[in-house]
């Protein structure tokens, strides 16, 4: 497919953005998301991946008319969700690309501070971060902040670059992050693995400071028990990305 | 004599076993149920199992070696080890599915996406 023939209708010399929004019985908040996402900047190009929902994410993304929506038969995880967002960004040559979460605890007013970042070049990835100013005013359980924490210092270590928030899914990429992410993804729990992924290939990190905002609706994905096993396996790919050679193929 | 007959009659079982399991494998392989490049591991386990319960001498002399007294039970462990291997395959294999289950689901998506756009484009 030529490049003429793109789905964004974006004036040449502005820079194609993309939002990839994965969402998984997200019935109750992702139409609010996606105005919200239109409110902020209409040029904007919003893809909605719906990992197989067994509500009517999918019917609701598209019946707004304002996004893409990808349908899978069946749930593939958030991690597989997310790269086909960054398949689509790959074929149809985004600039950049934004993952902002279907649960509606992202602020579509704090995009532009990610891709400022971005757009000047200043990183190859930006990732919104809620722990990166003291004192943090974000809610969360105990075991959770444990989480947090235990991702921080191991990341940090491993990419030697302070990354405070590690499970953020408020980030901006550049095409270059976009084009590696599109063949090498992490699938179950992508997030801090993906940190790892960046800092072994040599790309760029900023952490900015944005807010989130408590979930509007629906349930988080994970909670109580599976938290433990989240942490572990989680470390474990950590571990294994970071042993893993650095993937040497030319990225364009 | 009695004896005798026991660490015989463990044998011919053995043997039994590792024929029958072999023509299992073979026949399902020739039906096409299983894939030659799977069934390969699985014939040559049973071959190994079956030159080893033939071949009583040898099987002392590996029982032996790992230090174990009773012969006939050195034929579990490398029935056990046999068994891990194959696991392991289908761990790789799964893993192997899994991966390309994930893509072509997000081939699919993105198809499916792009057909439903270009209709849309047609009406108007």
């Amino acid at each position: 497919m030529k490049k003429n023939v793109q789905f964004n209708h974006i004036k040449k010399k502005q820079n194609t953005i993309l939002i990839i929004v994965p969402a998984y019985n997200e019935s109750q908040n992702i139409v609010n998301v996606i105005e919200s996402l239109k409110k902020e900047n209409s040029d904007w190009d919003i893809i909605v991946i719906n990992d197989g929902s067994i509500d009517n994410t999918g019917e609701l993304a598209e019946s707004s008319g304002k996004a893409f929506v990808i349908n899978f038969p069946h749930k593939l995880g958030i991690g597989s969700s997310v790269q086909t967002g960054f398949k689509f960004a790959k074929k149809y040559h985004y600039d950049f690309a934004l993952q902002f979460d279907g649960d509606g605890q992202h602020k579509a007013g704090e995009i532009n501070i990610l891709l400022e970042i971005i757009g000047n070049n200043q990183a190859d990835v930006a990732i919104g971060s809620r722990f990166c100013r003291k004192p943090f005013n974000f809610k969360t359980t105990f075991l959770r902040y444990i989480g947090i924490r235990i991702f921080e210092i191991v990341n940090s270590i491993l990419i030697k670059q302070k990354v405070t928030d590690n499970t953020s899914g408020f980030r901006a990429y550049n095409q270059k992050a976009i084009n590696f992410f599109a063949e090498y993804y992490p699938s179950d729990y992508p997030e801090p693995e993906a940190v790892i992924l960046l800092g072994k290939n040599g790309f760029r990190i900023k952490e900015v400071y944005t807010e989130m905002q408590q979930r509007q609706g629906g349930i988080s994905s994970i909670s109580g028990f599976k938290t433990v096993y989240y942490m572990i396996k989680v470390l474990f790919s950590v571990f294994l990305t970071f042993t893993r050679p650095k993937i040497n193929k030319n990225v364009k | 004599m009695n004896n005798v007959f026991n660490a015989n009659r463990i044998q011919y079982i053995a043997v039994a076993c590792s024929i029958i399991l072999m023509i299992i494998i073979f026949e399902l392989t020739r039906k096409k149920k299983i894939r030659e490049e799977y069934s390969i591991l699985w014939l040559v386990s049973c071959f190994i199992f079956l030159i080893f319960s033939i071949w009583r001498k040898g099987l002392d002399f590996f029982a032996s070696v790992v230090g174990i007294e009773y012969p006939p039970s050195a034929l579990f462990l490398i029935f056990v080890l046999v068994i891990f291997l194959i696991l392991i395959q289908f761990s790789i294999i799964i893993s192997r599915l899994t991966e390309h289950n994930k893509n072509l689901t997000q081939e699919i998506g993105l198809l499916k996406l792009e057909i439903t756009e270009i209709k849309k484009k047609m009406k108007n």
